[in-house]
């Protein structure tokens, strides 16, 4: 994924000479390419997010539309303040990406963790909030990030996620895309743990249980058209995110079924309230919080019977 | 009533008294709205007024042109000065400041956001963050091919953030020459000795160790504040910092280098002898 988020930047940087890409020291001889199309456009601003953040607020301010990268946690919590008051209060068009989001770096302990960065990023006025699924919705969330002119966080994986899209498809901030449609069960998923919802509704199918599967690659703002059609549509939400129970977009989800006074039931599929300390890969680090495809669909089998 | 000063015709002596009446509104203020930070907005005046009567390159009738010089005030509790700058300045009408402090007014202890208030570059108020926003406009104006200049006052309590050395270090190693930063170096923060709190000192020699052209002077003495400012750009394609040695309440006797004026807010009878003091009672 991260290898397409180089590639596709770098297509934009020549297209738009307002692009400016900021990088926290990662991502060796990554945007080599990009570099080629204009170095002028290209800083590698050190191991100082702080300043990384408030500069490209004030690049954003003059006109420029920068584009922040750097892994999760050094682009979100490191640096919360200067994105609630340099990017968010002064409604700057930066476009903060995290790289390795979720449990991508499960291998290196909680501190390359990233599993509160959509709660705390919701929480901020005028601020977007995007999980592609793949590279291919990667690529179409930073063309339409660049076309809006909002504050934009993207939490995207490292590489090797499975492509879940076989073609380019339509793409709108604020409107999920529908993988498979299905008449009892919705699954949700946000982000690069769609293989295993998708494996979680091939399981469901073996026991006669029709789910549809839906890409909610925005979190904010939460598509509510889809939402308040779903809720009468289905038996049963049920969402799933590499990332925290407590505010991501399972909670969005509940947040807006409590405003609408919506009784549909609804399932949340995330990690719980704790660091995970032991080692271990990114799949095994599913496995344990119960985010596999099996997990996922043994709990929905569960709730429906 | 003030005049509006063009600042192609201002004189030594014109500032000077420009920033004993400023002082005078900026107490007053203090007193009518209930405003602290009155020793931070007394040892910057002189500052801003150098600034914003004879340096910047600003049109307050083209408060967004794309080559105007930008200011940000990084020790954004300093606003109940820049507020009364900006107003004289002609940026907006002086009577929108008697709402200052009122129910629903922009004017506060702090800058509102740029959307909000006419000549605000930046808001701040959390310390640290108008710094690195300053370098990005800076670094903006190479991209864009632009000539302008960007400014930033900082406080010496500010130079306790971890970000205003990043900032120091990332400026140096890029070459970021249009950017000038001004340190009122005023020796408090809000609650003790800036050189106590943190070993701030020796200041100078940090920023020269971060890669800066810099020089000290005198942050009260607008003819000095003047010399100083004029040399900038720097010619050795460095970043330029000036450490401007003022006091902390500078212009009221006893509210000079009592750090009480932090958070104190004056009485009626404070105010008037103040404005004696500053000579204003013949003109204002």
């Amino acid at each position: 994924m991260r290898n397409a988020f180089a590639e596709e930047i770098t297509h934009l940087a020549q297209e738009d000479s307002r692009l400016v890409l900021l990088s926290g020291d990662i991502g060796n001889r990554l945007f080599d390419k990009f570099k080629i199309v204009d170095k002028e456009r290209f800083y590698n601003c050190g191991v100082a997010e702080a300043n990384m953040m408030g500069m490209a607020a004030g690049m954003a301010l003059s006109g420029l539309r920068p584009v922040v990268y750097t892994i999760t946690p050094f682009t979100t919590t490191r640096c919360f303040e200067q994105i609630r008051v340099d990017v968010c209060y002064h409604n700057a068009p930066v476009i903060i990406v995290g790289t390795g989001s979720g449990l991508s770096y499960a291998e290196l302990g909680p501190t390359h963790h990233s599993l509160e960065d959509l709660a705390i990023l919701r929480t901020l006025p005028g601020m977007r909030v995007l999980a592609p699924c793949d590279s291919t919705e990667l690529r179409m969330a930073l063309r339409a990030s660049l076309r809006g002119d909002h504050p934009t966080y993207i939490r995207i994986g490292k590489k090797g996620e499975p492509a879940i899209y076989k073609q380019t498809p339509p793409f709108e901030i604020g409107k999920v895309n529908t993988l498979r449609k299905g008449c009892d069960v919705a699954l949700l998923g946000a982000g690069t743990i769609m293989a295993e919802v998708l494996k979680a509704a091939d399981i469901l199918a073996m026991h006669g249980i029709s789910a549809e599967v839906v890409s909610f690659h925005t979190i904010k703002p939460l598509d509510t058209e889809f939402l308040s059609a779903a809720v009468s549509r289905f038996k049963l939400l049920a969402v799933v995110e590499e990332h925290g129970l407590i505010g991501g977009l399972g909670s969005a989800i509940s947040e807006w079924r409590t405003q609408q006074n919506v009784t549909c039931p609804q399932l949340n599929y995330g990690t719980p309230d704790e660091f995970m300390h032991e080692v271990g890969s990114q799949n095994y680090a599913r496995s344990k919080y119960g985010l596999k495809g099996e997990n996922i669909a043994n709990g929905i089998l569960k709730q429906l019977h | 009533m003030i005049m509006f000063i063009n600042n192609k015709t201002n004189t030594i002596s014109d500032l000077e008294m420009l920033a004993r009446k400023l002082r005078g509104r900026i107490v007053e203020t203090s007193h009518k709205a209930e405003i602290p930070h009155l020793g931070s907005c007394l040892s910057c005046v002189d500052i801003l007024t150098a600034l914003y009567f004879s340096i910047l390159r600003i049109d307050p009738a083209r408060p967004l042109a794309e080559d105007r010089d930008r200011f940000i005030l990084s020790k954004g509790h300093g606003a109940p000065a820049l507020f009364q700058v900006l107003a004289l300045r002609g940026f907006y009408p002086e009577e929108i400041l008697d709402s200052y402090g009122e129910d629903g007014s922009v004017f506060a202890e702090h800058p509102p956001a740029p959307a909000y208030l006419a000549g605000i570059e930046a808001a701040t108020g959390s310390l640290g963050h108008g710094l690195p926003m300053a370098l990005g406009m800076a670094l903006s104006a190479r991209i864009l091919q632009k000539d302008y200049h960007v400014y930033a006052v900082l406080s010496d309590g500010e130079c306790n953030e971890g970000s205003i050395w990043e900032a120091a270090l990332f400026a140096a190693a890029k070459n970021i020459t249009n950017i000038c930063v001004v340190i009122d170096f005023n020796k408090w923060q809000a609650t003790g000795r800036s050189c106590e709190v943190m070993a701030l000192e020796p200041l100078a020699d940090k920023w020269r160790a971060f890669g800066w052209d810099v020089s000290e002077v005198d942050g009260n003495d607008m003819q000095a504040l003047i010399q100083s400012l004029k040399k900038f750009p720097s010619q050795n394609q460095k970043p330029t910092a000036i450490i401007a040695h003022t006091v902390k309440g500078k212009g009221v006797s006893f509210m000079e280098d009592d750090n009480n004026w932090h958070y104190c807010i004056p009485s009626a009878a404070q105010v008037l002898a103040a404005k004696q003091e500053l000579g204003l009672e013949v003109c204002v």
